[in-house]
């Protein structure tokens, strides 16, 4: 047995270090650890509840809009407060550009870099990924961000600015399209669909998003004159990524891209079978946190450091769903919202390396033909921003999907002041510690099994498939 | 390069190496800037010599290899020209730095900061946090949050008052919340061509080209703000400054000539400024979105006009507002819209 520390994780956002126990050359126990606390929990306390518009989203530089939303939606809840159409429309716009812009950012600049390294030389792709998907010197990078670029060009006529924009409110948006802008986004959106159709895809979006089985995408894979999904599919075929990195398999969402009477992407919870999402089944453990208190439901949680503790290994909480830990992110967001080729995934092998990111790009596929559908149903001249009152005493709750996952907010507000505000993040599931029964959170759990040590890759496209976001998992 | 001698003429250092860290922050900075608007911006930095030593979004090098690079840096091995520190430093608790202990190394992320900039020839604070301790020393500050130099607007932070890296200037402070990209690539490119010293920084070490804007400045809020035609609620189109929260008449950045994201701002998003490039922004002392008043007076005037002269001035535009201002000012879209005059523009 030896004990090894990977750290610093770079490619993943934030700081993360990884703990493994390797009997044998295979991983026989993970620890994830989290080393930054910065303290939002504490610092929203006593402040004007509007306030969280300007401090959530400064969580997380990469899931801003996803924070903002999250707020938005907990203080709408506090007030009662159903926002204007075109705002529920604007809104979800400015959420999914962010959602798809950081899964091409996820795929292109973060994962596959890693299959450019020296350690797969030999490897019958490997010139081909050097040259693609070399980390700052592959031909991709030099094409990604100035396309990642015009389609966040997109924020500033949705919500100002990205990130960090305080124009998402509770009621809609504090800015009206105009119908010129209608046309400008539009056309911002198809320019980015050509992008994903000849460099990512070489196929139409509707075609990928119609893959119905892991057999059809199979089939895909053999017809398609390569794009650079075609390119990953070759990759995990020759390096078996399916079987690496198996999780919990129990799948977590809580539905995201509000309707008029619906979500586009329904939540829910998937283990083989669907059932709804009880969120008051919802509670943090801090056994193993720096933290002192008790497992509590987040509207009545708790963030109180203590860097001395015993049992402590990192800052980050562990949520369960009824005592479980539970994997959120592309794929569990798509099996819960039936799309057939991630139960496909999910019912063959489960949750691992390779699905997790085929899901990542089959939700790319799934909404941007939805976002110009969205585009088209705004109406210049009628309502951005619905006003309501906040209560002096009252709670809400904020539940969406950011790219990486489930995120919740709860807001208690007292005397007109936020009294309690609890953050439960897509990565605080999946990186959590181990809670008081000793159960691994997901990433450890996947973990297991890996292949590790000098010159294995393995444990990095492991923590990598997750697209974790440390900066969100603590806060 | 040519023309050393010829201050017409850049001096290319090449290469000019980059390490950047995070520290406590949100990362956000490292996104703004790869939303930077060049054709390439990889290709941009090494177009004018700078080589990026390391990035935690960017790099390959991961783990070990990383702690190396630094180790490098520190003996010597690798010139370190431009140390980029996002995030605030975290020296809780009780001074032990343990709210940030950098990963794999397990040494707390300011020792790190500390001893690189020590032999790096510029340590440059990208954005709010690193530069004031920002977001993350709000409220009580309970991980005791600092910038590199300044602690809020007080001089100190890490490094001390008095500190100058290897190539005699300050720490340079490309304060915001986030930072714009070109705020980020043109500090660095006029580092590497040798084309920046201390008189482009201003009295808080933020560069000058965008810190001698205010925010105001290209606002397209501005008629109303002339005719203090005001918003009263998000989504209005009229001045944020009267009831809003908006600080654009005193907030220092070119956020409304140099746009955002495709064309946008603050502003233009129909949100306040909120100071983000300032000292404290983080603790204003009254919720964002509200404009502190005096007897109805907005206590945040601009800084250098008499509030005699304000109040007056006010009044007079007030009571002169045209129809089309004060009725656009208080709707989502335009009710009114200019006149078409017959008679021609004189």
């Amino acid at each position: 047995m030896t004990r090894i520390i990977v750290g610093p994780f770079n490619r993943v956002e934030g700081d993360l270090e990884v703990t493994l126990e390797v009997k044998e050359g295979v991983v026989a126990e993970a620890w994830a650890g989290s080393p930054l606390y910065r303290g939002f929990e504490q610092i929203l306390r006593g402040k004007h509840p509007m306030d969280a518009l300007m401090f959530a989203p400064r969580i997380c530089g990469i899931c801003s809009v996803s924070q903002s939303m999250a707020a938005a939606a907990a203080l709408a809840d506090a007030m009662g407060l159903a926002p204007a159409p075109n705002g529920r429309i604007t809104r979800n716009l400015a959420h999914a550009v962010e959602n798809v812009a950081d899964h091409f950012t996820h795929f292109y600049l973060f994962f596959m870099p890693d299959f450019a390294r020296a350690e797969y030389a030999g490897r019958a792709w490997h010139a081909r990924a050097a040259e693609r998907f070399r980390a700052v010197r592959g031909s991709a990078a030099a094409e990604v961000l100035p396309s990642r670029t015009a389609f966040l060009g997109a924020m500033g006529t949705l919500v100002g600015k990205w990130p960090h924009s305080l124009a998402i409110q509770p009621g809609g948006v504090a800015r009206a399209l105009e119908a010129s802008e209608k046309i400008r986004l539009f056309g911002l959106l198809r320019d980015f669909r050509r992008h994903a159709e000849t460099a990512l895809f070489n196929d139409a979006l509707e075609a990928v998003a119609a893959l119905d089985s892991a057999a059809a995408l199979a089939r895909w894979a053999a017809e398609r004159p390569r794009g650079d999904f075609g390119a990953f599919l070759e990759i995990a075929d020759d390096l078996a990524l399916a079987r690496l990195g198996r999780g919990v398999d129990r799948f977590m969402s809580y539905g995201n891209y509000p309707q008029a009477e619906s979500q586009f992407l329904p939540g829910g919870v998937w283990d083989g079978q669907l059932q709804a999402l009880d969120a008051q089944a919802i509670a943090e453990d801090i056994s193993h946190a720096w933290l002192d208190g008790e497992t509590r439901h987040p509207a009545r949680g708790e963030t109180r450091p203590r860097d001395e503790k015993a049992a402590g290994y990192t800052w980050c909480k562990a949520p369960r769903l009824a005592g479980l830990p539970m994997e959120t992110g592309a794929l569990a967001r798509q099996a819960v919202a039936g799309h057939p080729l991630a139960r496909d995934l999910v019912a063959g092998e489960g949750a691992n390396v390779r699905s997790r990111v085929v899901a990542r790009l089959l939700e790319i596929a799934v909404i941007l033909p939805e976002m110009e559908r969205w585009a088209q149903q705004l109406v210049p001249g009628e309502p951005f921003c619905a006003q309501g009152e906040l209560p002096q005493e009252g709670a809400g709750v904020g539940l969406v999907e950011a790219a990486r996952g489930s995120l919740g907010h709860w807001l208690r507000i007292e005397g007109g002041r936020i009294a309690n505000y609890q953050i439960v993040s897509p990565t605080t599931w999946n990186f959590s510690p181990r809670d008081a029964d000793g159960t691994p959170g997901p990433l450890e759990q996947a973990l297991v099994g890996t292949p590790a040590g000098e010159g294995n890759l393995a444990v990095q496209h492991v923590v990598r498939s997750f697209d974790p976001c440390m900066v969100c998992t603590v806060h | 390069m040519n023309g050393a001698q010829d201050p017409g003429f850049f001096e290319m250092k090449a290469p000019f190496n980059l390490l950047w860290l995070q520290s406590a922050g949100c990362g956000g900075c490292s996104m703004s800037l790869l939303c930077s608007g060049a054709r390439d911006l990889i290709g941009a930095l090494e177009a004018v010599g700078i080589r990026i030593l390391w990035h935690p979004s960017l790099s390959e090098a991961s783990g070990a290899e990383v702690t190396r690079i630094f180790e490098q840096c520190l003996s010597g091995e690798v010139a370190l020209d431009a140390l980029c520190v996002e995030g605030a430093l975290l020296r809780g608790p009780r001074g032990t730095g343990r709210f940030h202990r950098h990963a794999g190394s397990g040494v707390p992320m300011a020792e790190w900061v500390m001893k690189l900039a020590g032999v790096a020839r510029h340590t440059l604070a990208v954005g709010s946090c690193a530069a004031w301790g920002g977001v993350a020393a709000a409220g009580e500050n309970h991980t005791d949050a600092c910038g590199l130099q300044y602690e809020g607007d007080q001089p100190g932070g890490l490094l001390g008052a008095g500190w100058k890296g290897r190539g005699g200037l300050p720490v340079i402070n490309i304060a915001g919340c986030p930072c714009h990209p070109d705020w980020i690539t043109e500090t660095l490119a006029a580092l590497a061509l040798g084309a920046f010293g201390a008189k482009d920084l201003d009295s808080l070490g933020r560069p000058r080209f965008f810190a001698d804007h205010l925010v105001h400045h290209g606002c397209t809020r501005n008629e109303y703000y002339e005719f203090k035609a005001s918003a009263h609620k998000p989504s209005d189109l009229g001045c944020l400054m009267e009831n809003l929260g908006c600080k654009g008449t005193q907030a220092h950045a070119d956020c409304n000539i140099r746009l955002w994201s495709g064309g946008g701002s603050c502003a233009r998003g129909g949100a306040p400024c909120i100071s983000c490039t300032e000292p404290g922004f983080e603790e204003p002392g009254h919720p964002f979105h509200e404009t502190p008043k005096l007897a109805g007076i907005p206590i945040g005037l601009p800084t250098d006009m008499p509030k005699a002269w304000f109040v007056a001035l006010a009044a007079l535009s007030k009571s002169a507002t045209p129809k089309r201002v004060r009725d656009n000012a208080v709707a989502d879209h335009q009710v009114v819209v200019p006149p078409v005059k017959k008679t021609g523009l004189k």
